[in-house]
Order: structure tokens, then C-alpha cells, then sequence
């Protein structure tokens, strides 16, 4: 159990990393790849956003990694979810169960139905501290309205005592974050945490999360469909498609200059609030059907630059070179002419 | 392009998508929607309304998008609704080409409402799943069937697939089959069928993915230069409604805080409710992140049913003074800034209404 002391790890040993991680889902029509040989790595304080549209994995590649993949019919086929080098698709049982609820933990986007709806939030909070820390009835309670304080809910002390359904969305999702934080985890998985905000709240929610992760320097994961609340937090982005990943890259330069047609595509298709265009470019056709992956490249059928090889070959993700020949670090691009678009 | 029945004159082109001086197609007067709060069984009380929309005014005209924006709560979608007589306003009056229509019921009201049409959010709820998409798109002749002969009609509805961009052959295909994005398309086509000279949009593409979401603006602002609609566009997304208004209206708590066209409420914002939207909206620019302040507002929306007194905003707003709490602010253009002249000088709610140029989203990157 060394490794998984809450004491620091090496520093060369990212907090989190997926290793070709595959998961598919066995259903009565055939067999859906979901998730297909999906790598990337966290690190202490790092912020990795995972972006992509509805159907592309993000959601289950994390519910893989949390452990909390529906199975059947989901089933994770292969890969490693290495958390500070520890294998944890291999670990046993106990190990796992300590690990996942103590160590990393998961915000869900809809709070109203990830809270238990006749229990309230305060009992939600302090079996949080009953079961993994054994403290007693009293003092997890006393911990509960702390936490609550913490993440800023008004009148704490008396709301300990109301349902889930008594709150509004923004003060719901702030107690989601709590249950989150409750253990102090080193790494935490959002998924969509905010896309059920207006967005003056979702601008609150995301600022206190910044500023906690920032305050427990815990790795973030957060998935997420939404390229501007990526730009405002991420540090580095993996953007996902058809159960892969498209690119890597850090944040300033994915904006700049994309390596993939289909980020290229995402980004000219969003509206920008601060500018007015005439005509928005739109990615022709529709995401794939993960039953029917097209075979070589999955973006080729909507690609604007598809060639034959394309349609046969599957790219990899591959490190990319600026035009002095050195490697770009922290950037992959998988397809076939990442060259000419970066440098497009 | 399939020919389209004379009800609609070809559409004049707007010089630069400006508002046309002529007479508004929609004049909408202190609308307002209350649902009354009761209490009892036997004997029925109101104890009080929630006042959805609240002494709403504005005009709309011919090929023009009025876009309006608010947070879940604040009646954009009551609104919509009052606006195509899915319900019965509380007050007010609105006017169709001159016509008052507030009050009208029957074979009357029938005839409005072959012109002013709806598009609705949920493109997976709004369609019948045991009706095919022929006949989902060609039900409004049923009930207008002056629209198109019993004859025409299986070829009308092929032309507005393919209108819409569907293939006209899906017509015996069932919306399970189609995709979000398709199943907008369908929805659009049946707001099309007759003809309307306004479209009601409700949050039209907030179901859709991104690299969809485009497809369908696109096809909504085509389709608004071939047949010079007019479109009411509610959504939350600021940044689609500034993409594809002509001019915005900002809707806090039932009641218009600020209107004006895109570059005035989005690069000369002067209410605070208006400000504080638009600096928590995020930038896809990582470049954005600095030289731009965020007004994080405290708290919640008020509840409807007990808004604040006079100014609404007032319980988040950081300007507020006893002012705020006893007279409510008219929609006009502020004394203090209606000599500006400049895109300030716009109707703004605010008593202490003022520009406030560090909040506005400033592009770091070349724009395209």
C-alpha cells in the first residue's frame, strides 16, 4: 500500500495515466467501440481537458477510469489506468475501493440525480468522513457544515439540514463539489460540471473549483464539450472523436493552430462572442456510429482534406515537429498530414 | 429552389441586414404573462402570481432576427409562447402588420397563426415518434388546408425537405431514424409549410452538438434571405444570438433589461445585469483569459412569484442604491447617455446606466 500513501510521488510519475484504454459496450446489435486505445496523463495541479462532442467517450472513458462503468454491457477491454504507477484495472478489490473514493473522486454534471434525493445534503457529506475516516456522527457533521462553508454555500450551519431539492442548481453543483473534496483527493474527475448552469453561475462554479484545485494542487480532469469554458481553464486539452483521440496539445496552442482537421473544424464552427462573422463554417455529415466505425482515419468520411490513404489506413496519434524539426512538447495530432495542417 | 406560393413577395434586400424602415411586421405593447398562485381546493384563493413575463415591449420587423437572451427562469420561453398564441397574454397587446391579435379566437386567430409559426427547443420531443416524417411536416395543411390542395400536398412536403437540406425520399421515414441535427431540420421544414412570415425560434439549437449547431444557423439564416422571414430567436447562448441577430434583447426576471443592435449590447453594454452576462460567458481564446473582468454575481434569481420592488437586478447588483429598491427603471435611453449619440445610446433599465468597457470580450487573435 506504499504507493498509494497520500504523500508525494516522484516527480517523474505522472498522478494519473491511461494507457491504451479500450472499452466496449456488448449490446444486443453488435458491439460498440467506445473508447479505442485512449492514452493520456495528469499531472499535480495540471488541468486536462477532455473535449468532445456527445458519443465521442469522454464520459466513458472516465467512468473507466473511476471504476463506474456500467458492466454489461460495458467492458473494458484493455489498457491501464496507472494511478502513481499502481495498475488500477489489476489492483484487488480493497485496493481499488481506497483508491477510488479517498484519492480521486468525481463531480457529475446533473447533481439533482448524482445526490440522493431523501437524505439530506448534510447526512450525503458527513457519511463521506463516517465511512472512510471512522470519525463519529458528531464530528462528521461538524466537518459537513465546514465543507459546506468552504465551497461557500450561505448560512451553511443551517442548510446542513435541507434535502437536495431544496437548493438551486448552482448551490447543487457546490455541494457535488464538497462530496468531492470531502477526503482532500489528489486528482479529481469532472464530467461536465457545468453545462447545466446559466452562465453567470456556471462562471462562479468553475471559479471556485479553479481556486480549489489551485489551493490542494489536485490534478483535474475535466470533460467537457464546451471550447470556451475549456480556453478559460484547461492547461493542456485532448480532443476526442469516435472513441479516439484526435490531439494533444496545450491550451494556447490548440487555439492558435490546430494539428487536426477535425479541432480545425470545431473551432471555426462556434459562434464567438466577440466577434461578429458572416457565415459559420460548418463540419459536414454526422458523428459516426460507434458500431460502424469507418474504417482508416474515423474523421475521413467528414474531413475537408481526406485522401485515399485516409480511407485505409489508420493514423495514430504522433508527436508533432515545429518548422525547426524539434518536437512540439505535448503535442500529438492523429492524422496522416498533421504536417500541412499545422502549418497550414 | 422549389417555388414557393404567392403569399410571400420576394424578399427586398436589407441594405447591410439593417431594420427596414417600414412598418413593423410585430408590434408587441407592456405584454405581460402572470400564473396565478392558489390556494385551497373548495374555495379557491390567489395568493399571488408568478409573473413570468412582465410589461414586455418591442417591435420586430420584416427579415429582421430579434434575438433574445436570459438565464433559465427569466419568461424568454413564456414569451415565445404568448407570441405565437400558445397562450393567452395577461396584459398588453401585440399587433400583426396593424392588426391587433391579442384578443382573437376562432376562424381569426386561425389565420394569424398560419403566420407566425414555432420551431421548438427539444427536436426529440417536439416530434410525434409514431408519425412519419411526411406526415409530421404536412399536418399543418390539415389544419389549414386553404394552404395547399389535397393533391400538392406529398410534393410540397418533398420540397420542404429538400428546402431544409433532407433528402425528399425520407418522407416515410419515422424522427427515431434521423439524427438531432436532422430532426431540427424536420422541425423547421413543418414551421415552414405555410408560409410564415415569423418564426418563433425557442432555444432551436441548444440540443445540438457543436459541429452540428452550425449546420442548423446556417440553414436558419438561408432560409431567412430566401423568404424574407422575420425570427424571434431565444437562446442562452450569447454568442449564437449575437451570431445571428440583427438586435438583442437582454431578459432578466420577466422584464427587457437592455435592447439594442448586437454592437451596442455587446460591445457598448450599460446595464450591470447586461455586464456581468456577458464578462461570465466563456472565450474559446485562451488569449481572452487576461485584460478581461469577470463580474461574478452573488446569489440566485430571485423568485418571480415575489420579484424584488423597483428595479429587479437590484439584489445582485453591485450599483445598487435605495433608488434601485423604490422606482422601477423604464426601458429608455438614459438622460445620461442619450446625448453620447454613440452605440451607448440605447434603451438600457438602469438608473445608473453607464459603459463600462473592461467587461466586453475583446478578440486577442486576428479576426477571420
Amino acid at each position: 500500500m506504499a504507493t498509494m500513501s497520500p504523500a508525494p510521488a516522484e516527480p517523474d510519475v505522472p498522478l494519473l495515466e491511461v494507457r491504451d484504454l479500450e472499452v466496449e459496450f456488448r449490446t444486443r446489435d453488435g458491439v460498440a467501440k467506445a473508447v479505442d486505445r485512449v492514452s493520456f496523463s495528469v499531472g499535480a495541479g495540471e488541468t486536462l481537458a477532455v473535449l468532445g462532442e456527445s458519443g465521442s467517450g469522454k464520459s466513458v472513458t472516465a467512468q473507466a477510469v473511476m471504476g463506474i462503468l456500467d458492466s454489461p454491457p460495458g467492458f473494458v477491454t484493455g489498457g491501464q489506468v496507472l494511478f502513481r504507477g499502481a495498475d488500477l484495472l489489476t489492483a484487488g478489490a480493497e485496493e481499488r475501493r481506497r483508491v477510488r473514493g479517498a484519492r480521486m473522486a468525481m463531480i457529475f454534471q446533473d447533481a439533482l440525480s448524482a445526490l440522493n434525493p431523501v437524505l439530506t445534503v448534510g447526512a450525503q457529506l458527513a457519511e463521506m468522513f463516517r465511512v472512510h475516516e471512522g470519525r463519529s456522527r458528531k464530528e462528521s457533521r461538524a466537518k459537513a457544515v465546514e465543507l459546506m462553508e468552504r465551497v461557500r454555500i450561505p448560512a451553511a450551519r443551517t442548510r446542513v439540514n435541507d434535502y437536495p431539492h431544496q437548493f438551486s442548481g448552482g448551490m447543487r453543483q457546490r455541494i457535488m463539489i464538497a462530496m468531492a473534496l470531502a477526503l482532500e483527493p489528489d486528482l479529481i474527475i469532472a464530467d461536465e460540471p457545468t453545462t447545466a448552469l446559466d452562465v453567470t453561475v456556471q462562471a462562479q462554479v468553475m471559479d471556485l473549483l479553479a481556486e480549489l484545485q489551485r489551493e490542494y494542487r489536485m490534478g483535474l480532469v475535466l470533460i467537457t464539450h464546451d471550447l470556451g469554458v475549456v480556453a478559460d481553464v484547461a492547461d493542456r486539452i485532448a480532443v476526442m472523436y469516435a472513441g479516439r483521440i484526435m490531439e494533444t496539445a496545450p491550451v494556447h496552442d490548440l487555439y492558435k493552430n490546430p494539428a487536426h482537421p477535425y479541432t480545425r473544424g470545431l473551432l471555426d464552427s462556434i459562434p464567438r462572442l466577440d466577434r461578429k462573422g458572416h457565415e459559420l463554417y460548418a463540419v459536414k455529415g454526422l458523428p459516426p456510429n460507434l458500431m460502424a466505425i469507418p474504417p482508416g482515419c474515423p474523421f475521413h468520411p467528414r474531413c475537408p482534406r481526406v485522401r485515399d490513404i485516409c480511407l485505409a489506413d489508420r493514423p495514430e496519434p504522433a508527436p508533432l515537429t515545429g518548422a525547426d524539426g524539434r518536437e512540439l512538447p505535448g503535442r500529438t495530432s492523429a492524422c496522416h498530414f498533421r504536417k500541412d495542417e499545422l502549418h497550414a | 429552389m422549389p417555388e414557393r406560393d404567392g403569399t410571400l413577395p420576394a424578399p427586398e434586400p436589407l441594405p447591410g441586414g439593417a431594420l427596414s424602415p417600414a412598418e413593423p411586421v410585430l408590434e408587441v405593447r407592456d405584454l405581460a404573462r402572470l400564473y396565478p398562485l392558489t390556494r385551497g381546493v373548495l374555495f379557491r384563493k390567489q395568493i399571488g402570481a408568478v409573473r413570468a413575463v412582465d410589461t414586455v415591449s418591442f417591435d420586430l420587423h420584416r427579415g429582421e432576427t430579434l434575438g433574445i437572451v436570459g438565464e433559465s427562469g427569466c419568461g424568454k420561453s413564456t414569451l415565445a409562447r404568448v407570441l405565437v398564441s400558445l397562450e393567452r397574454p395577461t396584459a398588453g397587446r401585440i399587433r400583426f402588420k396593424g392588426e391587433d391579435i391579442t384578443r382573437l379566437s376562432g376562424r381569426a386567430l386561425k389565420a394569424v397563426r398560419r403566420n407566425i409559426q414555432m420551431v421548438f427547443q427539444d427536436p426529440y420531443t417536439s416530434l410525434n415518434p409514431r408519425m412519419t416524417v411526411g406526415d409530421i411536416i404536412g399536418e399543418p395543411f390539415e389544419i389549414h388546408p386553404e394552404a395547399a390542395p389535397k393533391g400538392s400536398r406529398r410534393r410540397k412536403v418533398q420540397e420542404l425537405l429538400d428546402v431544409v437540406g433532407l433528402n425528399p425520399e425520407y418522407l416515410n421515414r419515422y424522427p427515431h431514424q434521423f439524427s438531432g441535427g436532422q430532426r431540427q431540420r424536420i422541425g423547421i421544414a413543418r414551421g415552414l409549410a405555410l408560409n410564415p412570415e415569423i418564426i418563433v425560434c425557442d432555444e432551436p439549437v441548444s440540443a445540438l452538438d457543436v459541429s452540428v449547431q452550425a449546420q442548423v444557423v446556417n440553414l436558419l439564416e438561408k432560409l431567412q434571405d430566401e423568404f424574407g422571414l422575420s425570427y424571434v430567436f431565444i437562446a442562452h447562448d450569447l454568442s449564437v444570438v449575437r451570431h445571428i441577430s440583427d438586435r438583442v434583447a437582454v431578459m432578466y426576471l420577466g422584464r427587457f433589461a437592455e435592447i439594442g443592435t448586437d454592437t451596442e449590447i455587446y460591445d457598448h453594454p450599460t446595464h450591470p445585469y447586461t455586464q456581468a452576462l456577458l464578462s461570465a460567458v466563456p472565450v474559446p481564446d485562451p488569449g481572452a483569459r487576461d485584460g478581461r473582468e469577470r463580474i461574478l454575481l452573488a446569489g440566485d434569481v430571485p423568485s418571480p412569484a415575489d420579484p424584488p420592488s423597483g428595479c429587479r437586478f437590484r439584489t445582485r447588483c453591485w450599483k445598487a442604491q435605495d433608488r434601485c429598491a423604490q422606482e422601477v427603471p423604464l426601458l429608455a435611453v438614459p438622460a445620461g447617455l442619450a446625448t453620447a449619440k454613440g452605440p451607448a445610446a440605447h434603451p438600457s433599465a438602469c438608473h445608473f446606466a453607464e459603459v463600462r468597457p473592461d467587461v466586453v470580450p475583446v478578440a486577442s487573435g486576428p479576426v477571420p
